[in-house]
């Protein structure tokens, strides 16, 4: 069952539209070869062979593409870390298809109705790289995802596109679809690497970087699905013509994967100018809240994301604004929370989903989550004991960023932190009247 | 918080012999081609024994570890970590049912709780019969459909409380 894509859109195409034109025009899943060859597919990368691969970083750096997995880091950055030249030995490329953040279903979409345009992504960035093995670490669970991917990696094979030699350009490319059996720490791109060793996915120390020694000591790139799925269009357009994508809604450039979860009355994805506001996704596109819903407050882009309210509607939807603001822009895929939900049972929920999800590596991860979940759980039945609010502040603190091994739990108390922040009644309400005898 | 791979649930079969199939043993030793390291394809021949047993057996795990010339230890390490490798018994078909942000907005408890009702189990069990086990999940990736569950493969999408049966009645 596909998602809603674009519902109310016109006028999509490939100068306003590169994630999603060719799905919108078709009207369906581009998964054969010569359809998505005729919607100028492998365009970009036949061009891409008549360059020289750094001249291709240069490009992606100009148009400022920055991570679509949620940190936006600058990817042409991330490239150039990489060693290049003839004596840099095996590199890999890996994208990071582990969609798993709590409220994200866009490189699902992407990858189920899009096959060819990952892999000719994937192909491209590793052509830049310089990697002659490419791995897509694909969550276990996308098994329509993975079966299309794998059917586009044989017709591409055949046409020529992968395998040795490439278009005689000299350039070997070998990729396969590595499948996942389920973790959301497979999203930190260290942990992911673990896991694709064959590994428990803990996350690994930085330095070193995995741009120097990733997959099998090996210097490795990782991008998300959405981020290597730009790539081609940016080649074959220019990096001005991506920087004005945004509308000048925002100082990112492109356009971004928004989408929609709970009672909002069209739910699904919407390709628009990077900088949308959320008034516009919510409202314009979204239709607005359900019939006898209305909105008690948004998560921006995942599970951990801080909550925003109705007073940050209008702000743009890109990296720094909303960071401004006090949350992350996350996957940019809003949650709407509505009016009938109790916050605590909210909050609880969240910070459950973090405390399974902990990889168990580092002690405040794996013993301050569950914590956490038990005075939530406490608060939330009415038998919260003074001091417990004190105590879930401390831990908003003694988990937050630097003090854990990795972002997990930092980002769980992202929504924790900010729930205290806007709706401290509530969690007052949940300190129980009742006095425990010593 | 119960799962499949929950501590007391470890070595229902300890003792048991387990021999790899000619046919796992060749899949295995495929899959370890696709990486530098065989250790890679740790979790590839974990799926693939479960897709023959269900479950991976205490047996099959030293099995693994032979093959891919690593320790039984690091096999298990792998096995125990991941939501979708089972180290004991389950049915004829898991369920696995979303309990994170929007399915939880959308009505999980409701369809939980009418899912261990009409089953006559708890999380983490298996019903008498041997056709359902039942397991939470994290996000599936689909939240504009919420509340969305798994059986095995097959994603379901606004599954609820009431049409909870239309899917059911698809395994047997």
């Amino acid at each position: 069952m596909t998602s809603n894509v674009n519902v109310g859109l016109t006028n999509v195409g490939p100068e306003t539209h590169p994630l999603t034109w060719r799905y919108t025009k078709a009207g369906k899943a581009v998964v054969d070869i010569k359809e998505y060859e005729a919607l100028e597919g492998y365009a970009a990368f036949k061009k891409a062979v008549t360059m020289q691969p750094t001249d291709i970083q240069a490009e992606v750096k100009a148009a400022n593409l920055r991570g679509r997995g949620g940190a936006g880091f600058p990817t042409g950055v991330k490239w150039s870390l990489i060693p290049m030249g003839a004596d840099a030995g095996q590199k890999y490329l890996v994208c990071n298809a582990d969609e798993m953040e709590p409220g994200t279903f866009k490189d699902r979409m992407l990858m189920e109705e899009l096959p060819h345009q990952m892999i000719e992504a994937m192909v491209l960035a590793a052509y830049a790289i310089g990697a002659s093995k490419g791995y897509i670490f694909l969550r276990g669970e996308y098994v329509l995802a993975g079966e299309r991917l794998n059917a586009a990696i044989d017709q591409a094979k055949a046409a020529g596109y992968l395998g040795e030699n490439i278009l005689g350009s000299g350039f070997n490319f070998e990729l396969h679809v590595h499948l996942g059996a389920g973790r959301y720490i497979c999203g930190e791109e260290t942990a992911l690497i673990n896991c694709l060793e064959g590994r428990r996915a803990n996350p690994r120390t930085k330095p070193p970087f995995p741009q120097q020694a990733g997959a099998w000591g090996r210097p490795t790139i990782v991008n998300n699905v959405e981020t290597l799925m730009n790539v081609p269009a940016i080649l074959l357009r220019g990096a001005d013509w991506f920087k004005g994508l945004s509308q000048g809604k925002s100082t990112d450039s492109g356009t971004k994967m928004y989408g929609i979860s709970g009672r909002a009355k069209i739910t699904g994805l919407w390709e628009l100018p990077i900088g949308t506001s959320c008034r516009e996704l919510l409202y314009t596109h979204g239709g607005g809240m359900a019939d006898g819903f209305g909105l008690m407050c948004w998560l921006p882009g995942g599970a951990s994301t801080d909550f925003l309210m109705d007073e940050h509607l209008d702000l743009p939807m890109d990296f720094d604004t909303i960071s401004k603001a006090g949350s992350r822009m996350g996957t940019a895929l809003i949650t709407v929370i509505d009016d009938k939900q109790n916050i605590l049972s909210v909050v609880r929920n969240l910070e459950q989903f973090f405390a399974r999800e902990s990889c168990g590596w580092c002690t405040p991860c794996r013993d301050g989550l569950p914590w956490t979940v038990k005075l939530m759980e406490s608060i939330e039945a009415g038998e919260g004991q003074e001091g417990d609010i004190e105590t879930l502040h401390q831990l908003t603190r003694f988990l937050g960023p630097g003090k854990t091994f990795c972002a997990h739990a930092p980002g769980a108390m992202e929504p924790l932190q900010s729930a205290l922040k806007f709706f401290p009644e509530a969690f007052k309400k949940g300190i129980s009247k009742k006095t425990i005898k010593a | 918080m119960l799962t499949a791979n929950s501590p007391q649930t470890i070595a229902t079969d300890r003792g048991v012999p387990f021999v790899l199939s000619a046919g796992e043993r060749e899949q295995i030793e495929h899959a370890m081609h696709h990486y530098a390291d065989p250790r890679a394809a740790t979790i590839d021949a974990l799926k693939i024994v479960q897709a023959n047993h269900r479950w991976v057996p205490d047996g099959a795990v030293t099995a693994i570890a032979d093959v891919l010339g690593v320790s039984a230890a690091d096999v298990e390490g792998v096995a125990t970590f991941y939501n979708r490798i089972y180290r004991r018994p389950v049915g004829r078909h898991v369920i696995a049912v979303c309990d994170s942000t929007s399915c939880f907005l959308m009505g999980f408890d409701q369809l939980y709780g009418a899912l261990q009702k009409k089953l006559g189990i708890s999380p983490g069990q298996t019903t008498a019969d041997d056709r359902f086990t039942l397991l939470p999940i994290v996000c599936l990736g689909a939240c504009d459909k919420a509340p969305v569950l798994m059986v095995n493969d097959a994603t379901h999408f606004n599954v609820t409380a009431e049409n909870i049966d239309s899917v059911l009645e698809q395994y047997l």
